[in-house]
């Protein structure tokens, strides 16, 4: 078992403001690890501080066994972490079509090919090639998700970050996108670390996951521990009810 | 029962630069004092029925309906002013998001006091006095404290109940809930749902309830209508929900991830171009 990314006792702070206190997690090579809480719990900030995208002020960053320093990540980095964010319609650039969005990562890592890698991650995310030179107002919220994977996926990479990749989406659209990124799982052997508030999605997609509150991981269990009711922490129990729906009385 | 509210065959068209879009396309129920929930996908058309209930469609579209009657009121065809004194006073809304429907430079108090002196002739102290009953009711702990803040200084789940305080202040017979818990977080939801729907029972009014989430709904209403492309594809009561028929119904009901459910890959909407006939 290798260790994909490793973050150990990892502060993010805003001036006062501790977002994440001394937060450790460890997520093995291969896994899908579930990162869960309401907001300002600090799970998009520890997304966002493996990324580069966080003011780290104390802790240690490891991925695929490189320590990272500081908020600068080079271009190795980016070849094997990519992130997919919550918002398709933020997420993308209104004025360029898809063809140009999924040609810049490719130009910035110099990697030649372009025609061919684009219209296989078009075809691996589920659009055809007419999608090609479409800009992201004439796409639907679930095919600018699919865009979005498409260019995370373009350069190959061995970890994807998810930020609520799906919590834009209508149910019957996140059922689509949950079910792509299952298969390409599957197919390139990634590592997921995914945020999600809603424990459904989790526990479908992950195996393992880490209960934040307060900047802080107030516990950490499998899927199956929380499918069966092995909660430690009344905060996860109070998560758990609360993703039962809502009961009368 | 007496219906509080007839719709009957509702239409409502955005005209384009690119033909008419019908976001609504033949709409029609009757409500009592009931709860009733409208389900679909964005763009199913169910938030723009509740805004051409209360009177919020866009003045470049086109709202045209059989009847469209509120307490024995023609809606489509009363003056601005007789619609003017439902909205806020008879029927009311519950939007989103609080971020964005609070406004930002009024204290919470202050849109609650105004809510209530555009609809009744009361003093400012009075008025004072049951705006504060109100966010008590909406299980405010301290009231007076929140009634001077401004928007920006109260969290999501707070501004919510400040919004249903500021929606319930002038007893509304006709309550439009659209989406109002879909900004919130999963366990701040619950909290706010439980409050919405001790006073709507309390207070005996009728609901509109508008979510995407089918789930939801079933659990919070009496009867839900299930849209699809501008129409109801299915009315059912919500305790029938398992024996939904419409297989579109159907499949917002399976498609969602539920914990404990091992379903690899999860089933999939096979959209069918007659459902939108």
């Amino acid at each position: 078992m290798t260790t994909a990314v490793s973050v150990q006792n990892l502060t993010v702070s805003y001036d006062d403001f501790k977002a994440l206190d001394a937060v450790g997690v460890d997520v093995v090579a291969g896994e899908s690890f579930g990162l869960v809480g309401e907001s300002g719990s600090g799970k998009s900030t520890l997304l966002r501080a493996v990324a580069g995208l966080a003011p780290v002020t104390e802790g240690t960053i490891r991925v695929e066994n490189r320590q990272l320093k500081g908020a600068r990540r080079d271009k190795a980095f980016y070849r094997s972490v990519q992130m997919v964010f919550q918002d398709p319609y933020g997420s993308l650039h209104p004025r360029q079509t898809v063809d140009r969005q999924l040609l810049e990562p490719l130009a910035i890592h110099g990697v030649g090919d372009g025609e061919r890698r684009i219209l296989k991650a078009l075809d691996e995310v589920g659009l055809g090639s007419g999608f090609r030179f479409r800009y992201p107002h004439q796409l639907s919220g679930g095919q600018r998700q699919r865009i979005a994977i498409a260019r995370a996926l373009i350069l190959e990479p061995s970890i994807l970050l998810l930020d609520e990749p799906t919590s834009a989406l209508d149910a019957s659209v996140q059922a689509e996108v949950l079910n792509l990124l299952e298969q390409v799982r599957r197919d390139r052997k990634l590592t997921f670390i995914m945020v999600s508030h809603d424990l459904g999605v989790v526990t479908h997609m992950c195996d393992r996951l880490a209960v934040m509150q307060n900047g802080r991981v107030v516990e950490r269990l499998s899927a199956a521990d929380l499918v069966a009711g092995r909660i430690g922490e009344e905060y996860t129990r109070n998560l758990m009810v609360a993703s039962k729906g809502f009961r009368r009385g | 029962m007496s219906a509080l509210l007839t719709v009957n065959d509702l239409r409502v068209r955005f005209p384009t630069r690119t033909g008419v879009v019908e976001a609504v396309r033949g709409v029609s129920f009757t409500l009592g004092r009931e709860r009733l929930g409208i389900v679909g996908e964005s763009g199913s058309g169910k938030s723009q029925t509740g805004r051409a209930i209360m009177g919020l469609t866009p003045s470049h579209a086109e709202v045209t309906a059989k009847t469209l009657s509120f307490g024995g009121i023609d809606l489509l065809s009363a003056p601005p002013k007789v619609r003017r004194d439902l909205r806020g006073k008879r029927i009311a809304m519950i939007l989103q998001d609080p971020k964005y429907s609070l406004n930002p430079v009024m204290s919470i108090g202050r849109q609650i006091v105004e809510t209530l002196r555009r609809h009744e002739s009361v003093s400012r102290s009075e008025a004072r006095e049951r705006a504060l009953d109100m966010l008590a009711a909406v299980q405010i702990r301290d009231p007076a404290r929140v009634f001077d803040l401004y928007p920006h200084e109260v969290s999501g789940g707070m501004g919510q109940r400040a919004m249903i305080a500021m929606m319930l202040v002038a007893g509304p017979e006709l309550l439009i809930a659209d989406e109002p818990t879909s900004a919130l977080d999963v366990t701040v939801q619950l909290e706010v749902l439980s409050i919405l729907d001790k006073l709507v029972a309390d207070r005996g009014m009728g609901l509109i309830f508008v979510s995407h989430d089918l789930r939801l709904v079933s659990s919070f209403c009496d009867r839900v209508l299930v849209m699809y492309a501008g129409k109801i594809v299915e009315e059912i009561a919500a305790s029938d929900l398992a024996s939904a028929k419409h297989p579109y119904t159907q499949g917002l009901l399976n498609c969602m991830p539920v914990i404990g459910a091992d379903r690899h890959p999860l089933p999939v909407l096979d959209r069918k171009p007659e459902w939108a006939l």
